[in-house]
């Protein structure tokens, strides 16, 4: 016994910290068209490897290849990256509304725009999405109206959500994007249970719950998992691996083993792992994994291999804890620049017409941001009323709250 | 009418419910073939399939998780978390999820689910099968908390309950599943089938929630309680002989503030009693509001009669729970001050 060296405790630790030159060589990257397109009734036991490679449709020179290269008009694709753009432009804008102090907080999603405005684009109306604070792609793409949101940050006299909410927490039903909470994870299993409710109602409609990589450590993911495979429901299960929780390096999730897709298989749920930086591919999978709920096939579980290019939000700094070129060395690349040098080379746009666009899109998000604000912003102008707060905790305010609100004086 | 336990009762609302609403779908852990471990369910899958009654993971976040999903579908579930002690790993999606999605959402998502759960003590059932976690509940906004004391209330606050527009936390005090209960653990055992609260009547006859019922009339004292409490305190007050009037409050939010002022305020006197721990207790809220409202009639201080700040324990069972014994030497302490 005495020979026994003494335990240690493995911490992981990200392969670059700041100051250090980003090394990404250890990245396994297939390339674009290497893996199969399986039928959407594919036994799950089937496709176990897919959960350890990446589908990609985009290949180095910007070429469509492969099985999963198809079903995207030139008018979609441009749409897809109009959509993209916008949410670029308007997280630009509504950052320097935080930083002028309109707003108290906001959350981009600057790298990551590909991931919820392509899947917005392969789902049906009446299908319900589950996300985080980082898909509001599933919005933009969906023509949710941005003065609105907006409205929602600023915490304005029209903001839907009547300032109970902190910026980016929208909700709206009709657009099938469920109210945003501030609890880690906790959507995930909502989503396998709104799914449930439709399969109990025999409805044709799904759900897709959205969890980031460091959320999949919540219990509520695992818990998502067992109910989503245990009742075959019509869920798409998506996490979104941005490599970052805050300034936990995606290793603190899992240990540095395996994959996140991965994890699907020991529920015997359908697990692959999509390029979150492809338009093209972020749309195939979803749409192969939506038809599979669909039809009764069952749950799919999709990692998005993507990375946090900005902050975590408005009350971070990466550089703290990253190298700032990190970025840059990211091998998947930059989701617009990608899809813009694909429809460059289909012969569908070009760099003058970018340029054109960005401007346009530029002068839509200041017009939308003008008229939000001719409503208030945080603390300025018209705001909610404090008589509201008391309302809607309940259907019907019960006697001990309309005693308080008499108390507050409203 | 029907003479009907409390376990019958709680059964017959399910089944009036889920004949009249196909929305209503029931599951938790054995609750679809097995018919529940307190057969509360018993015969509903078989009824209403598989699809309306069914069994789940052991998963309590899993389960609630899914009804806030479900009822944002449109959908009523009716869950059960096998002992209340047992709700914790859920307790993020009821406090996080469930109470606050109308608020957050301004009314764009709701969430009508019923949380059912057996509660309380008195079963020898330990430290993990005797809590009564309410003031977990009632501390959160958004919730409403329910505790009927007998099979007629159980019933019809159970429809109440499931047609409630907000999710509500439905505890069933265990010890009451078969038979009244007044702490006289050395004496026998009645059943509901001789008790006039053990009359059910049938279909769907709602008891509304926030209204308390007066299980006794007196002029003495007023004594606060819920669950198998009430039972002690009538048992208290015939054995000491002080004219005790008993309110049994039935749902602890919202609170019928105006049945237990007027109480206080005829009697002068309050004596609050539950099985829960003391601090912190729903007793503490109880005490603090008949102070507020009825400070200048009150002759007496406030007394708790509750479980003592210990976990519930297994050997020292009829030392922790509030019997008769200590309830009714606070109505004489009550009476003498």
């Amino acid at each position: 016994m005495t020979d026994t060296p003494p335990l240690s405790l493995n911490v992981p630790e990200p392969g670059c910290r700041p100051g250090d030159t980003p090394d990404f060589s250890d990245f396994v990257i297939p390339r674009a068209g290497a893996v199969d397109r399986p039928p959407v009734d594919v036994d799950p036991d089937d496709i176990r490897d897919m959960a350890f490679s990446i589908i990609r449709v985009l290949n180095k020179e910007a070429e469509a290849v492969g099985p999963w290269a198809e079903g995207l008009s030139q008018d979609d694709l441009l749409q897809g990256l109009r959509h993209m753009m916008l949410l670029r432009a308007f997280d630009a804008r509504m950052l320097t509304a935080q930083r002028q102090g309109k707003t108290s907080f906001y959350m981009q999603h600057l790298g990551e725009e590909a991931v919820s405005c392509a899947f917005a684009m392969a789902l049906e109306d009446g299908d319900m999405n589950f996300p985080t604070y980082r898909q509001a792609g599933l919005l933009i793409a969906r023509d949710y109206p941005m003065q609105t949101m907006m409205n929602q940050i600023y915490s304005n006299a029209k903001d839907p959500l009547h300032g109970r909410q902190l910026p980016i927490m929208y909700s709206s039903k009709e657009h099938g994007f469920f109210s945003i909470s501030g609890n880690l994870g906790t959507q995930f299993v909502q989503a396998v249970g709104w799914a449930m409710a439709s399969a109990i109602s025999g409805d044709t409609r799904i759900a897709t719950g959205w969890i980031g990589d460091g959320s999949t450590a919540e219990s509520d993911f695992h818990s998502a998992m067992v109910f989503a495979s245990t009742y075959n429901a019509p869920v798409i299960l998506n996490i979104v691996n941005n490599q970052w929780a805050i300034s936990t390096f995606q290793g603190i999730a899992r240990g540095g083993v395996g994959t996140f897709a991965a994890r699907g298989h020991g529920f015997g749920i359908a697990s692959v792992r999509v390029d979150g930086n492809d338009y093209l591919a972020v749309h195939a999978v979803a749409k192969w994994a939506a038809e599979r709920a669909r039809l009764g096939h069952g749950p799919t579980l999709i990692e998005h291999v993507t990375y946090r290019a900005g902050g975590h939000s408005t009350s971070d700094d990466p550089s703290a804890y990253r190298a700032a070129d990190e970025v840059a060395a990211w091998p998947l690349g930059d989701p617009i620049d990608r899809l813009k040098r694909h429809l460059i080379r289909i012969g569908a746009w070009s760099e003058d017409r970018h340029v054109q666009a960005e401007a346009q899109i530029r002068d839509e998000v200041v017009a939308a941001q003008k008229a939000a604000e001719a409503h208030g912003t945080l603390g300025q102008g018209t705001a909610p009323s404090a008589r509201d707060m008391f309302e809607g905790v309940f259907e019907t305010m019960p006697p001990h709250l309309v005693r308080q609100r008499q108390e507050a004086g409203f | 009418m029907a003479q009907m336990t409390m376990i019958e009762a709680l059964r017959d609302a399910h089944e009036v419910a889920m004949a009249a609403d196909d929305r209503v779908v029931v599951y938790g852990e054995d609750v679809g073939y097995f018919g529940g471990v307190f057969r509360v369910t018993a015969g509903l899958q078989k009824k209403y399939g598989k699809s309306r009654c069914f069994d789940a993971p052991i998963n309590e976040a899993g389960i609630v998780g899914t009804a806030i999903g479900m009822a944002a579908y449109g959908l009523r579930p009716v869950i059960e978390i096998q002992f209340a002690d047992y709700v914790y790993p859920g307790m993020d999606q009821i406090v996080s999820e469930a109470a606050r999605l109308r608020h957050r959402s301004a009314g764009d998502f709701t969430c009508p689910i019923v949380i059912r759960m057996p509660t309380g003590g008195g079963i020898f059932g330990g430290q993990t099968h005797s809590q009564s976690p309410e003031a977990f509940f009632t501390h959160s906004s958004g919730l409403k908390t329910v505790v009927p004391s007998n099979p007629r209330d159980a019933k019809g606050l159970l429809l109440a309950a499931i047609a409630d527009p907000d999710p509500v936390i439905f505890l069933e005090p265990k010890r009451l599943y078969n038979g009244p209960f007044d702490g006289h653990h050395d004496r026998p055992v009645t059943s509901w089938k001789k008790h006039p609260l053990g009359e059910v009547p049938e279909g769907n006859e709602i008891v509304p929630l926030g209204k308390a019922a007066i299980r006794r009339e007196g002029k003495d004292v007023t004594v606060l309680a819920y669950g198998t409490m009430v039972y002690v305190a009538e048992a208290a007050a015939a054995e000491t002989g002080i004219d005790a009037e008993v309110i049994d409050l039935r749902t602890l939010l919202p609170i019928d503030l105006d049945t237990i002022t007027a109480s206080v305020q005829k009697t002068g006197r309050c004596v609050i009693v539950h099985e829960a721990t003391k601090t912190s207790g729903f007793g503490a809220e109880l005490s603090a509001l008949v102070q507020e409202n009825c400070f200048y009639h009150l002759e007496a201080p406030i007394i708790r009669v509750t479980g003592w700040d210990t976990p519930y324990p297994h050997a020292q069972e009829w030392d922790y729970f509030p019997g008769p014994v200590r309830v009714g030497a606070a109505l004489k302490t009550v009476m003498e001050s």
